[in-house]
């Protein structure tokens, strides 16, 4: 049980990828192929996002520190933090959550830096797929890939 | 509480996925693909990613979603100048066989599905990615930062500065690739619109 609910997560990004790969492969139209991947590259942000979360954790903005900026920040430590530096207790499990009521457990932020990186790479790949759908039409006058296909063909 | 959100969420998702698998009018694929994107903003939102939310729902939903209808506004099935258009010009045809696509998609489901027995569980604060690298760098972000107290926006704009200007190059490549792309050659300009009507321009 604790199995299902564990993955379920994964699995229903798995199941959103593979809709998207299905559109690439069995479409012949080539803006749905674009639609298709456009679906595929958003489930993708979603699997890594999902592996960001930790249980109880929040956002990681952290909340103001109150002993100035040469101080640091006492109570905003990911959870993961404060046992960052005994790695040892992590990996023997020994990692108990809500312990310390006053610390904040935040999700991890690096999925996050990634994501917003991809996100942008993936609009200007889109953006020039679409443009060259627009030549492809302008030249052959269709955007099924069979078409096409077709009149090189013969050509 | 927080299931009675995510899962209507989850299932709304897969089921917009699955319409736009279906659905052959291009138009109304164009906006269920942004119903997709707002649908997984949503859920990053409740993934503790609200940087990423804002950015899916304004790239992924917003900009993706316009471009998609401006393309589709120039590549109507019949030509432009004969007589006005109608859903039919958007409707792809009928693909042939979906038997051999659905064969090699369940298969290569089944893999991934079989490769995430061996993944961390969903919020595992023990799971490698919490681990590694030093997870103390979230407290340390906020004096490195003078106190800018959102780790997401310290890491891409500082730590990992050199990959978002990478980033920028990639869209300004992208940008005048487009514009090259879209360019019209004005020499042989009324020659090419004579002959893509006819298709054998190749």
């Amino acid at each position: 049980m604790t199995e299902i609910l564990g993955l379920y997560n994964y699995w229903i990004v798995i199941f959103l990828m593979m809709t998207g790969f299905y559109i690439v492969i069995a479409r012949e139209n080539l803006i749905k192929t674009i639609i298709g991947l456009n679906i595929f590259q958003t489930s993708v942000f979603l699997l890594y996002i999902t592996m960001g979360k930790v249980t109880h954790g929040t956002a990681p903005i952290l909340k103001a520190s109150h002993g100035g900026e040469s101080h640091g920040v006492e109570h905003g430590v990911e959870h993961g933090a404060e046992h960052g530096h005994e790695l040892h207790a992590a990996a023997e499990g020994h990692v108990d959550l809500g312990v310390d009521a006053v610390k904040e457990v935040y999700s991890n932020p690096i999925p996050s830096v990634l994501m917003l990186t991809a996100i942008v790479v993936g609009i200007a790949t889109t953006a020039l797929a679409l443009a060259l759908v627009v030549r492809i039409r302008e030249e052959y006058g269709t955007i099924e890939e069979d078409e096409i296909l077709e009149m090189d063909r013969n050509s | 509480m927080m299931d009675f959100i995510v899962i209507p969420i989850l299932a709304l998702l897969a089921a917009t996925a699955v319409t736009v698998a279906r659905i052959r009018n291009l138009w109304a694929a164009v906006m269920f693909t942004g119903i997709y994107s707002f649908l997984s903003a949503s859920w990053m939102l409740i993934l503790d990613a609200p940087d990423v939310a804002f950015t899916e729902a304004a790239v992924g939903a917003g900009i993706t979603t316009i471009l998609m209808l401006a393309t589709l506004s120039l590549t109507p099935r019949r030509q432009r100048k004969s007589g006005r258009l109608s859903s039919e010009d958007f409707e792809e045809r009928p693909s042939k066989s979906p038997l051999l696509p659905l064969l090699i998609v369940t298969i290569t489901g089944c893999a991934l599905v079989y490769g995430t027995f061996d993944m961390p569980h969903f919020g595992d604060p023990n799971a490698p990615i919490q681990v590694y690298p030093n997870p103390s760098f979230v407290e340390k972000s906020q004096p490195d930062m003078h106190g800018l107290p959102n780790v997401v926006t310290a890491v891409l704009a500082s730590y990992r500065g050199y990959d978002t200007l990478g980033e920028t190059a990639v869209i300004f490549t992208a940008g005048i690739a487009v514009l090259l792309i879209l360019r019209k050659n004005t020499d042989d300009q009324s020659s090419s619109e004579s002959q893509s009507v006819t298709g054998e321009n190749a």
